[in-house]
């Protein structure tokens, strides 16, 4: 094993853990630095997971990704934190334990899961799949289990976090337009739900998903 | 020329943020529109080659998609400048709550339209897998502020879940595209191409559990974003807030793009001969969008709301009749065209009633067709076109899918699909004729000051509906034969 897998092996167990970050984080603040971590982490691993054949445009792809998912997205996030003046608690529907247990099930079946699903080529470390599979998992408890618009749009990102880390164990040749294209797509979706946050906040005086609730069938 | 198609309305949306002067900016509109339709038809008389390796081509699917959504963004577009004509300056008083709202500027509105056709565009023309979910990550994005034209709390709730449930399910999609790009990855071999001719030629060396794999996401994934049941739920919400235009053009062009995209998967999965596979999971979907949407149809109150949940309704036709094959393939392309046609009829028509009664509840409109001869008479027309009833063009394409199920003896799939047309033609019918008659509730004054161009439109679809019905041009026959048989199995 050389210094660059055990590189790799490192990166995906901090991924991990900044899951664990996310879901028993009771403060907005921490959440959104966390979610911003996993894309700095997420960059470094698309240059490790490399492997030897670095190419220009790798590296320039890794750093515009690691730039946006890391700094750009989360200074956003910040920012309709404060403008929508919300209450910087997270206010989740279950409680810190059940979703720090919820999680540790969902490392479990993540784990299980990269047993089951043999990647056709030997990644750089066993660890992608469970990692990629855990942190997708993440994201999506916290959409479903956290009140304020702001939490979704955080486990939108960690949802899409966890895409990208799978997209760089299997090192699919994308051409860098179309990747870029993707990192454009989930950058404007963060602003335009951003800006969706801040009409929230002004319209009903909190940003509490759930009380969005006068559509419905009578 | 190709490119053009998606350059001219993504750089006349640009332009339409920065121009001040409204009447320029509807004019570009316009005629933005006209050039699209244009080019969109000329492909019909001189076909793009389709270039293996190349981003954009057109095949016969993507040919049908696009012409269809051209032509129907340029009926919208006219519609629209009478629209944003009659709504210009004007504070707005809710119709259900009474509270004082005002609408986004004229220019948003404008741009987010074009921007949205040029995103439709680009996901019909597209060869390149990863490039399709670009483009319909980036029609949900063009599309939300148009749901949030009128700014109030109502209509924010249905952008916020319209911009949640869309962008998850799509972040779905993006992993079904990279469990595809796994599917063809060989031990030793060189990089993947996740071009959609380069993946046919592969597709019986793809790994099958990958690719079951990639199907189920990326059925779900494009699907929430179709309205395929049971991740729907933000359609009607959507539907019932959005201007009455921008709900045409979600129903009746954004709804086809999203299945084009289920399309592609399928195409893959035939050519790998897992067909049988992804065809159970159509069937499955679409009967299940089918009943939900009938569910939810019966006794509804609202009726935007209704015309949207009989959106999910038809999206499960499409689904059962491509899970079909075969004759049922060809009938769901057919009916691709005789839904988004009459949806898109229909929700202009329920623009004019709404703007007319100021109320969206079913029980309260009545008298129509003397409030508003020709526009009540359209909505008679439409909605008996909507269920099934000859001799309009859903009528055609609704009775080829019940005939492909029995030809292929699949009994039971047409006596469910059968029975729940007829749950759903109950459903509608009853609230919609009374509607229309009787005395009229609405004040005369709101319908006489009410622009011709408001009913003209809804009347030219509704002669293409009836002729749909009636004669089906060889044209139109061998192009959609054509696409059926991209993923038709002979």
């Amino acid at each position: 094993m050389n210094a660059m897998n055990q590189a790799v092996d490192a990166i995906l167990v901090m991924l991990a853990l900044t899951g664990f970050m996310l879901l028993g984080s009771s403060r907005l603040t921490a959440c959104i630095r966390a979610v911003g971590a996993q894309g700095i982490l997420l960059g470094l691993l698309a240059i490790a997971a490399q492997d030897g054949e670095l190419s220009a445009t790798g590296i320039a792809m890794a750093i515009t990704s690691a730039a946006v998912k890391g700094v750009v997205l989360p200074a956003l996030l910040l920012r309709a934190m404060r403008q929508a003046n919300t209450i910087r608690e997270i206010e989740p529907l279950i409680s810190y334990n059940l979703s720090i247990l919820l999680g540790g099930l969902g490392l479990a079946l993540s784990l299980w899961l990269g047993g089951q699903l043999q990647l056709p080529t030997q990644p750089a470390s066993s660890l992608f799949v469970p990692a990629a599979c855990f942190t997708i998992f993440v994201g999506l408890l916290i959409i479903v289990s956290r009140r304020k618009a702001i939490t979704q749009v955080i486990g939108y990102l960690a949802l899409e976090n966890g895409v990208y880390a799978f997209a760089t164990a299997v090192a699919v040749q994308m051409p860098a337009l179309v990747e870029l294209g993707i990192l454009l797509d989930v950058f404007v979706g963060v602003f335009v739900m951003g800006i969706a946050i801040f009409h929230i906040g002004r319209e009903f005086n909190h940003i509490d998903a759930d009380r969005l609730a006068s559509l419905t069938d009578q | 020329m190709i490119a053009s198609m998606i350059l001219v309305p993504a750089l006349a949306g640009l332009a339409a943020f920065l121009i001040r002067s409204d009447r320029l900016r509807r004019v570009m509109l316009v005629a933005a529109a006209a050039i699209h339709a244009a080019l969109s038809l000329a492909t019909w008389y001189r076909a793009p080659a389709v270039v293996r390796g190349a981003w954009l081509g057109e095949d016969a699917a993507g040919r049908l998609i696009l012409t269809l959504t051209s032509l129907l963004f340029l009926a919208c577009a006219v519609y629209a400048v009478a629209y944003l004509r009659d709504e210009r300056g004007k504070r707005h008083s809710d119709f259900e709550e009474g509270f004082i709202f005002s609408n986004a500027r004229e220019a948003v509105f404008t741009g987010c339209l074009l921007l949205f056709l040029a995103a439709m565009t680009l996901v019909a023309l597209s060869r390149h897998l990863a490039l399709v979910w670009v483009a319909i990550e980036a029609t949900t994005l063009a599309s939300a502020p148009l749901i949030y034209f009128h700014r109030h709390h109502r209509s924010l709730e249905a952008t916020w879940k319209y911009l949640l449930i869309c962008s998850v399910g799509i972040a779905l999609a993006l992993l079904g595209v990279l469990f595809l790009a796994v599917s063809a990855i060989r031990p030793g071999g060189g990089a993947v191409s996740l071009d959609i001719g380069d993946l046919l030629a592969a597709a019986p060396n793809l790994s099958v559990p990958w690719l079951k794999a990639a199907f189920v996401l990326l059925m779900v994934g494009y699907g929430a974003k179709m309205g395929l049941a049971p991740f729907h739920t933000w359609l009607p919400d959507a539907h019932s807030e959005a201007p009455s235009v921008a709900s045409a053009l979600l129903s009746g062009a954004l709804l086809n793009c999203a299945f084009l995209g289920i399309l592609r998967a399928h195409q893959v999965c035939v050519a790998a001969g897992l067909a049988h596979f992804s065809e159970r999971l159509l069937l499955g979907f679409g009967l299940l969008s089918m009943a939900v949407a009938a569910a939810f149809i019966v006794g509804q109150s609202d009726y935007k709301r209704m015309l949207a949940y009989s959106s999910v309704e038809h999206m499960g036709i499409l689904a059962v009749g491509v899970g079909l094959g075969g004759l049922g393939a060809f009938a769901a392309m057919l009916h691709v065209i005789n839904h988004s046609l009459t949806k898109a009829m229909l929700f202009m028509v329920a623009g004019n009633l709404l703007a007319v009664y100021r109320t969206k509840a079913t029980r309260e409109v009545s008298g129509a067709v003397r409030a508003l001869p020709l526009s009540g008479v359209l909505w008679i027309l439409g909605l008996l076109a909507i269920v099934g009833s000859p001799p309009f063009g859903p009528f055609v394409s609704e009775f080829l899918i019940a005939k492909a199920a029995l030809d292929s003896g699949r009994a039971a799939v047409a006596i469910v699909y059968l029975l729940l047309l007829a749950i759903v033609v109950t459903g509608i019918a009853g609230p919609a004729l009374a509607m229309a008659q009787g005395r009229s509730t609405a004040s005369p004054d709101a319908a006489s000051r009410q622009s011709p161009i408001f009913s003209a439109v809804p009347a030219i679809f509704a002669a293409a509906i009836l002729m749909m019905g009636i004669y089906l041009p060889p044209v139109i026959g061998r192009s959609l034969h054509e696409a059926a048989r991209l993923f038709g199995r002979g």
